[in-house]
């Protein structure tokens, strides 16, 4: 199940009077800020290669202006590019035209707001069967489904309800809701989670991975969170000024960062709780005889450390289905706890 | 000698100036009195501005000022004819319109037309407080003989503040998609608010014949069309561009757009120009009455011209209620849009 079903060819988008021009210039190497101060356009992105694995979260991460939004709106083309393309399920939307394109936004995704952008004279039943009415359905044929969908995001009996009476987690829930009514496979979330409280943040988080537990979509994520991007990510994609600096899986990303950025940026996470054991394990299946108890190979080091009582000497047989993987020597946990610099050694920066 | 004539005589013209002779522009009382005796020395703190009139007198060929509005006078005129000719049979309906309308409000008994009233009233604003001035203030007016009048007002009102929003909205949804159209239209918007209401009258008197309802309906709506194309455009431009995208990706086609998102969206801003038309209407109508428009404001006029004080005052007063009876009703159903969707 590892068909790419979202690919990013080479994508560039350039803000401003004549992005074709500026495009010469981007492609001969000129950065971000160069670009803004000697020809007055913004670079929203540059060069970008993704391939988006059908089932699969990926997520986006990167500061505030890095393109995010900007790269998730040419997924549906809410934004043209100024050059690449991007092709869904093997095609290219770019060749679409407008009719096409409208059927491939009703039926083959679909998108959740960061301030939810609900219809606010229509009641919660009516939002979250938006993609119904869209295509001319009566209140008689989506009424089940679309109820189906709210009770599903734990909105039992709001339905008769205007958006302006819920709380914004359950607002931001009908616009769930919204997206897997029109069950679509690929579901599209610009910064979903990111206004609402910590504690409901989680919430969502959770019912997002149970819900992708069991329906498997293809969902492209954005935050500018590491934690969220850690909880929620099978596929980490890093943006910085309009640029992929590092993407892959994120255990990955968090023991080899190839970028001072992105070693930065890693900087204040626990890493206790998100690596895992089988990211730090010595694979194979080697001196399983001085172990001193197993692990689960999705542990993460919090658990592992727990464990072991906090004694730095034991080393753990890592377990995956029933069989060992690996090995793990309570050293290699402590040491895995320090962060990590730039594997290719380019730390010069000023500490 | 004229204080110009330094300006003819360097450019070599004084030859065209003479050539012209007196024959020229009529004389003005000041040029026959300035030819009857020799000219006061004028210090050079008296030195006017050289103005067409003041170029004159040095150069009699020199065009004087009046000619200006003479000329502008006379163009239009020349295409009146034409103009009535093209404006005649379009804006002819607007006067079946408020003939029609005025016969109803007039030929309806009071017994149905206040109830009728009452309950439209209601409808709209759910406030029974309003109902209840309504009928009173209706009933009061009715008591002292000026129920005519006031319905006559109201047909105008109705029928005028009908077509304002019937065009009115379209353009501001034309000028909320088209930046350039909107450029084009601000400025006509601006001059059509800041003109005194009387200027209108003018050009519309001589193209229309002043027994034609139309002439008056026409003053009005140039007049009160403004707030609700404005708030219309600023509405549907204020719409959240995040629901925007959103109704784009799940394919909504321009239409559904439109009449599922845009305008309802902007409902709250439309409905307030909406409120200012009709407030623009009422006011308008009462100036309209120079040109025959029917209603209160002939009897403000009566007052004024007649010196008929308590005449003048009480139908000033009738108009003053109507006016809170259209903005409450109108405000009531803005409340209840806002309360339905406030985010
Ligand atoms: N319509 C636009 N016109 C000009 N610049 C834009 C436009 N949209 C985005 N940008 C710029 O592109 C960059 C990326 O923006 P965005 O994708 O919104 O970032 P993010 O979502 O990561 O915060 C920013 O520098 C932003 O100013
Ligand atoms: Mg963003």
């Amino acid at each position: 199940m590892a068909d790419t079903k979202i690919a990013v060819r080479d994508l560039y988008k350039i803000f401003g009077e004549d992005p074709q021009r500026a495009l010469a210039h981007v492609r001969d190497g000129m950065r971000k800020s160069e670009l803004l101060e000697k020809h007055n356009h913004v670079l929203g992105l540059r060069d970008i290669n993704v391939d988006m694995t059908d089932g699969e979260i990926t997520v986006i991460m990167g500061l505030s202006g890095s393109g995010k939004s900007t790269l998730i709106r040419h997924l549906n083309r809410l934004i043209d590019p100024t050059a690449g393309e991007v092709r869904v399920n093997g095609e290219n939307i770019m060749e679409y035209g407008a009719k096409r394109l409208r059927r491939i936004r009703r039926r083959d995704m679909s998108m959740v707001f960061q301030k939810f952008a609900l219809l606010p004279h229509r009641t919660v039943l009516e939002n979250a069967a938006t993609p119904w009415i869209v295509e001319g359905r009566k209140k008689a044929d989506y009424e089940a489904e679309a109820t189906r969908w709210l009770d599903r995001v734990g909105l039992e009996g709001q339905g008769p309800q205007y958006p302006h009476q819920l709380s914004g987690g359950m607002q931001q829930r009908v616009g769930i809701a919204r997206a897997l009514t029109s069950n679509s496979d690929i579901m599209l979330m610009d910064e979903a989670f990111s206004a609402l409280d910590p504690l409901i943040r989680t919430d969502m988080q959770d019912l997002l991975l149970e819900l992708q537990k069991e329906l498997q979509k293809t969902v492209v994520f954005i935050t500018h969170d590491l934690d969220e991007a850690l909880k929620l990510a099978d596929h980490l994609v890093i943006l910085k000024d309009g640029e992929v600096v590092q993407q892959g899986e994120p255990q990955h990303i968090l023991t080899n960062p190839n970028d001072p950025y992105i070693v930065d940026f890693i900087a204040d996470i626990n890493r206790a709780r998100v690596l895992r054991a089988r990211t730090v394990m010595r694979p194979g299946t080697d001196a399983a005889g001085e172990a001193s108890g197993q692990v689960d190979a999705d542990a993460t080091l919090e658990e592992v450390i727990a464990q072991a009582g906090g004694d730095t000497t034991p080393t753990f047989r890592v377990m995956q289905d029933g069989r060992q993987v690996g090995t793990l020597p309570m050293r290699d946990v402590v040491r895995a706890l320090v962060p990590t610099a730039a594997s290719d050694e380019n730390t010069d920066r000023v500490a | 000698m004229a204080t110009y004539d330094w300006v003819f005589d360097t450019l070599g013209l004084r030859g065209w100036c003479d050539g012209a002779g007196e024959g020229g522009a009529p004389m003005s009382m000041g040029d026959l009195l300035s030819q009857t005796g020799s000219q006061p020395e004028r210090s050079v703190w008296q030195t006017p501005f050289p103005s067409m009139d003041a170029l004159n007198d040095a150069c009699t060929a020199f065009p004087q000022s009046r000619e200006v509005t003479q000329g502008l006078e006379e163009a239009f005129l020349g295409v009146k004819d034409t103009l009535s000719y093209v404006l005649d049979p379009i804006t002819q309906p607007l006067s079946w319109t408020l003939r029609w309308a005025l016969e109803i409000f007039q030929a309806t008994p009071w017994f149905v037309m206040i109830p009728l009233l009452a309950v439209v009233i209601f409808a709209v604003s759910r406030s029974v407080g309003l109902l209840a001035f309504v009928v009173g203030s209706l009933s009061a007016l009715a008591f002292i003989d000026y129920y005519d009048y006031a319905m006559q007002t109201l047909a105008v009102i109705a029928v005028c503040a009908a077509i304002c929003v019937a065009i009115g909205v379209p353009i501001g949804i034309a000028m909320s998609r088209s930046d350039r159209l909107q450029k084009v239209m601000i400025p006509v918007l601006d001059m059509l608010q800041t003109l005194p209401p009387f200027v209108y009258l003018i050009p519309l008197i001589f193209l229309f014949s002043v027994t034609e309802p139309k002439l008056y309906g026409i003053a009005i709506i140039l007049y009160a069309i403004v707030p609700v194309v404005r708030l219309t455009n600023l509405g549907i431009r204020l719409v959240d561009p995040e629901v925007i995208e959103a109704a784009d990706a799940f394919g909504m086609t321009d239409r559904q757009k439109l009449f599922g998102v845009q305008i309802p969206l902007a409902l709250p801003n439309i409905m307030a120009g909406v409120n200012q038309t009709i407030m623009m209407s009422l006011a308008m109508v009462v100036i309209a009455s120079l040109v025959s428009a029917p209603g209160l404001g002939v009897l403000v006029l009566r007052g004024i011209r007649n010196l008929e004080l308590g005449v003048g005052l009480v139908s000033g007063l009738g108009i003053v209620i109507l006016a809170v009876i259209l903005d409450r009703s109108t405000k009531a159903a803005l409340a209840r849009v806002n309360a339905a969707q406030k985010n």
